[in-house]
């Protein structure tokens, strides 16, 4: 099995995720699919010669946005019949689409890390943390900061937009 | 030399952000909405590390850490005004926030 | 300042006072004000006109300030007096203070009393102006507010719509007349360049010749201003129905003062006027007419109120016609007898019709002489004046008047022939009045209300006094108007019949003894019911000639009929089709702002395809 081969297999489970992520009506369901389709992504990262940027992806994304993502999601008190209904879709047939995938990826991280010729030829065109974090603490500095900046500006205006409202809401809180 | 072809990954990269842009576009819920936009994010992520590894260079790896931060920042405000919107309106539907009309 | 300016300012402050302080003014001092500022007014005019008599050239006049200047032509706020305008003053400044004083009697009762008080100040001040005017711009601003005033007036009571329709069809009838005296000023100005009333009279006739016809047109345009304001054929139908004001109103706006406006205009702008002598005849014939339809239309009233002012409108008549005829100064003379005597008698009429508890109808009143002496003794006294028998200030200047007009270039025989008819109407009409109201025996009112029960009687009376003694020898005064008026009319009286004199003189009494056989009914009744004679004659008189019916058809219902055909507003239709379009593109544009967010990323996604398509093609 060649590296495109590969790709192109990761880059197709990729888009049927997505696909059902788009189309889905569950939303827990569609956030399966959405680390299905993230998780796919990161092994084409990794096909790619850039294994670096896939643990971010599988750490970041698919641990800690989706997570965060659940999270919200307890938090808003599904509707009554949207619970129901994922009760209801308990049924093979509901997890047979994200198993099949995420098996496909699985069997195609397994082939990666087993075959000796992949490794040899991921090699190649290999750009590794080490190149990456050096130009990101170099040239890239200031775009670390201004994305250190950014992120605090997320954490201030989410703890801003979610607390509760009502009365004594608007500031006068420590 | 790469193995694979920059075309591929770039068309993989436009399958994947029209895939979240038709998301983006049909989906009433915006927990959808937001979930269209990580994979549109995600798509130019691909982009960007397809790009860096044909030239082998370690600048499309970097892009897409700042997309990722991006895409971070973006999900914890984009949750948090949707805890506010279901607060406020006890719905997700999008086209209910629809008081900007001309 | 001068005293001159000071005559106008009295009344003006005390109107400002007045409107300001409202009803919070209790009535003593509301009328201690109203009637103070006016009296101070009659005593500065007093005093001005005794320096005039001392002054070199015959004229005072003073400059307040500049209010503005058109081209070469300043305009300035100025007054000036003259001996027609001292005429004027002491008209409006002395028979108003008696009216005022009258008035405030009159009106105590009311609860709006400051403000007919401040609006009766307001006449006063915009008459003063009209007539103090040094050139036409303000001559016309005062001329616009006694217009003004007397809508106010009429329409005092306004909780009566009759009362508020009388003052809109015043308002309106009186504004064809105004603009077609602004057309005449614009004309004047833009041929002379000149508004100054003096220089204008003076370069009109250096710059142009008899004849010519752009002072005929100005001088129709004036008569057409006139025309309006005093009540005249064809503007005359306001007059009557401007009755429904109060009485003194009446008595101030519409028989003394602002009526004979135009006739003032007139001898104002003779200058203009002696250029085109058919103007001058159009003059005469307008105001013989009128003065002979109002005699007929006085004949068959029912309200005495009505009567007075159709007697009004030809007495007015005779002032046009003497103007017409060029007896400038014979017009201005029978203005001011007139002046003392209608507004006697529209004052008298106002006690009798208090007395009567508003009564206004003659048919049902009757044996007032005994009832009413002294009102009566005061109606007959203005009475004789009105029908001007030998002796009284009405047959002076009547006299005078029917004495130039059968040699006069612009008058002539015929004209001479129609005063006399006129004069013989006036005194059949006034004994018909005086017969129903007066003689006979009391057909409604078996108790007469007492006058002076809770009216002041000082007040009620001593003007009336006052004005019949002004009217019994109001004709003993002499006017000098060879400052002003300086063409005077030669009357070849070799020319004339020797026959001309007696017979003006005999018509009042031939008058009064052909009403003393017509009327004998009226005269002889012995407190049964009267009613006028139900004929179409009597009717069609009773509606002053069938004017309004005219003018009702003639133009406010094919206005009403154009009015509703174009209720649409087809040329506004054509303007707002611009809004229409604009409209619709906004429409459009707007309806893109939906307020959905998902329709706005489609938006971009559209821009971007078709950006990325016109770069790729």
């Amino acid at each position: 099995m060649t590296i495109e081969l590969m790709f192109y297999l990761a880059g197709a489970v990729a888009v049927l995720a997505s696909l059902k992520v788009v189309t889905g009506k569950n939303t827990i369901h569609a956030l399966l699919y959405l680390v299905v389709s993230l998780l796919a992504v990161a092994v084409c990262f990794y096909l790619m010669g850039a294994p670096f940027a896939a643990g971010l992806e599988v750490i970041v994304y698919a641990g800690a946005i989706l997570v965060l993502f659940v999270f919200s999601v307890m938090l808003f008190n599904l509707n009554h019949d949207e619970v129901l209904f994922a009760r209801q879709s308990q049924g093979l047939g509901f997890w047979a689409g994200p198993v099949v995938l995420a098996m496909c990826l699985l069997a195609l991280l397994v082939n990666i890390i087993q075959s000796a010729e992949i490794q040899d030829k991921l090699t190649v065109n290999l750009v590794d943390a080490k190149q990456v974090g050096i130009l990101l603490y170099g040239p890239y500095l200031l775009a670390v900061e201004i994305a250190s900046f950014l992120l605090l500006a997320g954490l201030i205006a989410g703890y801003h937009y979610a607390r509760p409202e009502g009365p004594g809401s608007h500031g006068g809180r420590s | 030399m790469t193995a694979i072809p920059l075309n591929h990954v770039l068309i993989l990269a436009c399958i994947l952000f029209s895939i979240g842009f038709i998301g983006v576009i049909i989906r009433k819920n915006t927990l959808f909405i937001l979930m269209s936009l990580e994979i549109m994010l995600n798509a130019v992520g691909v982009a960007f590390i397809g790009a860096g590894s044909v030239w082998q260079q370690a600048d499309g790896q970097i892009m897409f850490i700042l997309i990722l931060s991006l895409a971070a920042a973006e999900v914890a405000i984009g949750l948090a005004l949707l805890i506010r919107m279901q607060r406020r309106y006890q719905s997700l539907d999008i086209d209910k926030l629809s008081e900007m009309r001309g | 300042m001068s005293l001159l300016a000071w005559i106008p300012f009295y009344p003006l402050i005390s109107f400002l006072l007045l409107i300001a302080l409202g009803r919070r003014l209790s009535w003593g001092l509301a009328s201690t004000l109203s009637i103070g500022a006016i009296a101070l007014s009659a005593i500065s005019s007093g005093l001005v006109i005794s320096q005039l008599a001392s002054a070199d050239s015959g004229i005072i006049s003073v400059k307040l300030w500049s209010w503005f200047s058109l081209g070469s032509a300043e305009v300035n706020f100025s007054f000036y007096l003259d001996s027609l305008s001292a005429v004027m003053i002491s008209v409006v400044s002395g028979v108003g203070l008696l009216i005022h004083a009258y008035a405030a009697a009159y009106m105590k009762n009311d609860e709006n009393f400051s403000r007919f008080m401040a609006y009766m100040n307001l006449f006063i001040v915009a008459m003063l102006i009209l007539v103090l005017a040094d050139n036409l711009v303000l001559l016309y601003l005062g001329w616009e507010g006694v217009g003004l005033c007397s809508f106010l007036l009429i329409g005092f009571w306004y909780q009566e719509k009759e009362n508020v329709l009388a003052a809109r069809k015043a308002f309106i009838v009186t504004r064809v007349g105004d603009t077609a005296m602004a057309i005449g000023l614009f004309l004047l100005f833009k041929s002379l360049g000149e508004l100054n009333i003096a220089a204008v009279n003076v370069s009109a006739s250096s710059l142009w010749q008899i004849g010519d016809e752009l002072p005929y047109w100005i001088a129709l345009l004036l008569l057409g201003g006139a025309v309006g304001k005093s009540a005249q054929l064809p503007l005359q139908t306001w007059l009557p129905d401007a009755m429904a004001g109060p009485t003194p109103v009446s008595a101030l706006i519409h028989a003394a003062t602002m009526v004979t406006a135009g006739v003032y205009l007139i001898a104002r702008m003779q200058g203009v006027f002696l250029l085109s002598p058919e103007v001058m005849s159009y003059v005469a014939w307008v105001g013989a007419l009128t003065l002979l339809l109002a005699g007929v239309a006085a004949l068959a009233q029912k309200d005495i109120k009505r009567v007075l002012a159709y007697s009004t409108m030809s007495q007015i008549g005779y002032m046009m016609l003497a103007l017409g005829a060029g007896a400038w100064s014979a017009g201005v003379f029978h203005l001011m007898t007139h002046a003392f005597f209608k507004a006697l008698l529209f004052l008298t009429a106002g006690s009798v019709i208090l007395a009567l508890h508003h009564q206004q109808d003659l048919f049902k009143m009757g044996g007032l002489l005994k009832k009413l002496p002294v009102e009566s003794g005061l109606f007959i006294v203005g009475l004789i004046c009105l029908m001007a028998l030998p002796g009284t200030s009405g047959f002076f200047s009547k006299e005078a008047i029917i004495a130039t007009l059968w040699s006069s270039p612009t008058a002539g025989p015929v004209l001479w022939w129609g005063a006399i008819l006129g004069a013989l109407l006036t005194s059949i009409y006034s004994c018909r009045l005086f017969f129903l109201a007066f003689l006979g025996a009391s057909r409604e009112h078996d108790k007469v209300h007492d006058l002076h029960h809770d009216h002041p009687t000082v007040l009620l009376r001593w003007p009336l006094f006052l004005l019949a003694l002004l009217s019994l020898f109001g004709g003993l005064i002499s006017l000098d108007f060879t400052e002003v008026f300086a063409v005077a009319s030669s009357v070849d009286a070799a020319q004339e019949p020797a026959w001309l004199h007696p017979l003006a003189i005999a018509t009042p009494f031939i008058g009064i003894a052909f009403a003393w056989f017509f009327f004998k009914s009226y005269r002889d009744n012995n407190g049964e019911a009267l009613e006028m004679k139900p004929g179409g004659l009597n009717r069609f008189c009773g509606d002053g000639l069938g004017f309004d019916w005219l003018y009702h058809s003639l133009l406010v219902r094919p206005y009403c009929f154009l009015a509703a055909i174009n209720r649409r507003d087809i040329i506004d239709q054509l303007i707002m089709f611009n809004g229409w379009y604009v409209r619709l593109w906004h429409d459009a544009m707007s309806a893109s702002q939906n307020g959905s967010l998902r329709w706005y990323a489609a938006g971009i996604g559209l821009a971007v395809v078709c950006l990325a398509g016109v770069t790729t093609l």
